[in-house]
């Protein structure tokens, strides 16, 4: 009961409010652009060359703007956008026009959702484990030059970074597709040679997304492991006899790890981030790309449903890797 | 003076210190240029590297020598603009919650948390579309500074809690200290070393948000920086062109930028913590 009441209950409120101010951010923000997009399209439609008479004009803008959820009050618009948020109906895409936001969004979130738990994944798990080991032996020389090497790739922005990739694999080294989901013209089935075109086309993006990760990871969990090995339940284990491998994975490590995923729930908006900005070098077919052509085309419908639900997507993740916390660490599951 | 000898010692500080140095003396010729970065055809395009043209000419008729110079020049202005802005917020928001405690401290750490969860990236964008015909070097380092605060203020914050515990503060406050002079005269000689570090971070940060907007085409395209320059080279095909000179000018200025300032942060907050520098004497 009392952690309903100490950990729980706040830990909900914080979690809700966390969304209510991000979805409120997303419904201000446009509203505050000088010109209207409703009046932006027809302005675009006559300037294709048609001219229909004044009538017809006004019915087709109060239609548009039923439809963009432009209509009454900017009180009533609020109320109707969390109506749409929680139907996850975003309206029409503006510049795809008769396709509604959420299916764009529904055929490009396979592919962003793959890549990104997949990296995700194994960076955390490759980043911790090297991260941990090279921490444990920090004077060895493979240790220092795994080091140095993070210590360049970390401070590279994603856009950067991919790009370099792309340049290396694309010109100078072409043995990887650097674009596109999967072949061209090829339709999506359940075999074998459609999976391995898949995995070869996500292989430069996921590579990208792994190392710069990593990098995080290891310099992170560096870090913590060269302050745990001063403790003295280590010093014990040491002079007790316990062998090294055994210290490094079962005492270490696994001290070292709790830290770490706290910091994975903290990191994921931003992991999240460099995703989208990495489909977008590789024109890989997920939100990214999606969200791209949509600043493009000035297509704010779609931007708004990608970011609304992009919040709710991570608040929630983090909310459950803090829940599932007390399974991993003892201490908080006892008090 | 003794500080800076000390911090040279360390190799990763040594080259960062070099090559910032080179590179402000790169961003200081902009104002020497012979050119005005905005007007085009003034040189013959699309040449390769020689000896009037030391990187060779663009497709919009432009000296990529000259035009890198305003790049990184207009770079570091948003960046340094972006860090400094936010440094304020942050040491504002970080002190009055860790001084203030109670309420105030869990209200001003629940704005921050939501900064850090919420994905920024997506908003930044919303903002900046906003913004599209605005933009410039002020607007785009405020708009930076405005939601680059909130993992430091976390950190100041931290700082002045351990601060408020020891027992000169007790001392200063019963002998009549006002608030404001406590944390301005006794707290600040302690935050600053910190508050430069993060303001380093920041500003690496900064860079790269601005080379990923202008590469989605959200910065005025007439102002030469980093990233708008990557953006001209990029859309005008100078990789399937071949004019290597165009596109790796600013990609391999802005790896220098990132990698020079992310290691002075470094090396610097290393000096700056006692545990590592304890290992660093044990290590020789």
């Amino acid at each position: 009961m009392k952690f309903l009441k100490q950990y729980l209950v706040p830990r909900l409120i914080q979690y809700l409010l966390v969304i209510f101010l991000g979805v409120t951010a997303v419904f201000i923000i446009p509203r505050l652009a000088p010109s209207d997009p409703v009046e932006n399209t027809i302005a675009t439609l006559q300037s294709m060359g048609g001219t229909v008479d004044a009538a017809t004009l006004d019915e087709t803008m109060a239609t548009m703007r039923e439809m963009y959820g432009l209509s009454g009050s900017n009180w009533e618009q609020y109320l109707d956008f969390w109506g749409r948020v929680f139907r996850a109906d975003f309206g029409i895409s503006l510049s795809q026009f008769p396709t509604p936001v959420i299916d764009l969004i529904r055929t490009s979130l396979p592919w962003t959702l793959g890549l990104l738990l997949f990296t995700t994944f194994i960076s955390w798990a490759v980043g911790n484990v090297l991260g941990g080991i090279a921490g444990y032996y920090n004077r060895n020389r493979w240790s220092r030059t795994l080091d140095t090497v993070a210590m360049v790739v970390r401070p590279m922005p994603y856009y950067m970074f991919a790009f370099a990739l792309l340049l290396i694999f694309g010109y100078f080294w072409p043995i990887l597709p650097i674009g596109g989901g999967a072949s061209l013209g090829r339709q999506g089935s359940w075999t074998m040679s459609y999976a391995l075109d898949v995995l070869r086309h996500a292989a430069l993006p996921a590579l990208s997304l792994v190392i710069l990760g990593g990098a995080v990871w290891f310099q992170t969990m560096k870090l913590v492991v060269q302050n745990v090995n001063s403790e003295s339940f280590v010093q014990y284990a040491k002079m007790g006899g316990v062998q090294e491998g055994r210290i490094v994975g079962g005492y270490v490590i696994r001290n070292a790890l709790l830290p770490q995923i706290t910091a994975l729930a903290l990191l994921l908006g931003q992991i999240l981030s460099g995703a989208l900005i990495t489909e977008i070098v590789f024109s890989y077919p997920g939100v990214g790309t999606l969200l791209y052509q949509s600043i493009v085309s000035g297509d704010y419908n779609v931007i708004m449903g990608i970011t609304s639900l992009s919040i709710i997507a991570i608040t929630t993740s983090i909310l459950i890797i803090d829940l599932l916390y007390p399974l991993f660490d003892p201490r908080v599951r006892l008090t | 003076m003794k500080t800076l000898r000390d911090l040279l010692r360390d190799y990763r500080f040594a080259i960062s210190f070099a090559i910032v140095c080179f590179l402000f003396v790169l961003a200081m010729l902009s104002f020497v240029s012979p050119h005005d970065p905005t007007v085009w055809f003034y040189v013959p395009r699309d040449m390769s590297p020689s000896w009037e043209n030391v990187l060779g000419t663009n497709s919009k008729g432009q000296d990529v020598f000259w035009q890198a110079t305003f790049a990184i020049r207009n770079s570091l202005i948003i960046s340094v603009i972006a860090a400094s802005v936010s440094r304020v917020i942050a040491i504002v928001v970080g002190m009055t919650a860790g001084y203030r405690g109670k309420f105030t401290d869990r209200a001003l750490m629940f704005l921050s948390d939501t900064f850090l969860v919420v994905p920024l990236f997506l908003i930044i964008v919303m903002l900046a579309m906003l913004l599209r015909q605005y933009m410039n070097l002020v607007t785009l380092g405020l708009m930076l500074a405005f939601f680059g605060w909130a993992w430091d203020a976390r950190v100041i914050r931290s700082q002045i809690l351990s601060l408020r515990e020891r027992d000169f503060t007790k001392t200063a406050k019963l002998s009549g200290t006002r608030t404001l002079p406590l944390v301005m005269k006794e707290y600040m000689p302690f935050a600053t070393p910190l508050i430069f570090s993060t303001l380093i971070n920041n500003m690496v940060w900064a860079i790269g948000l601005e080379i990923t907007l202008s590469i989605l085409g959200l910065m005025n395209m007439d102002i030469p920086t980093l990233g708008t320059m990557l953006n001209w080279a990029i859309t005008q095909n100078a990789l399937l062109l071949g004019f290597w000179w165009w596109l790796m000018t600013p990609i391999v200025l802005s790896i220098l930028l990132f990698i020079s300032l992310y290691w002075a942060s470094v090396s610097i907050s290393e000096y700056l913590d006692p545990r590592s520098r304890i290992q660093r004497v044990g290590a020789k």
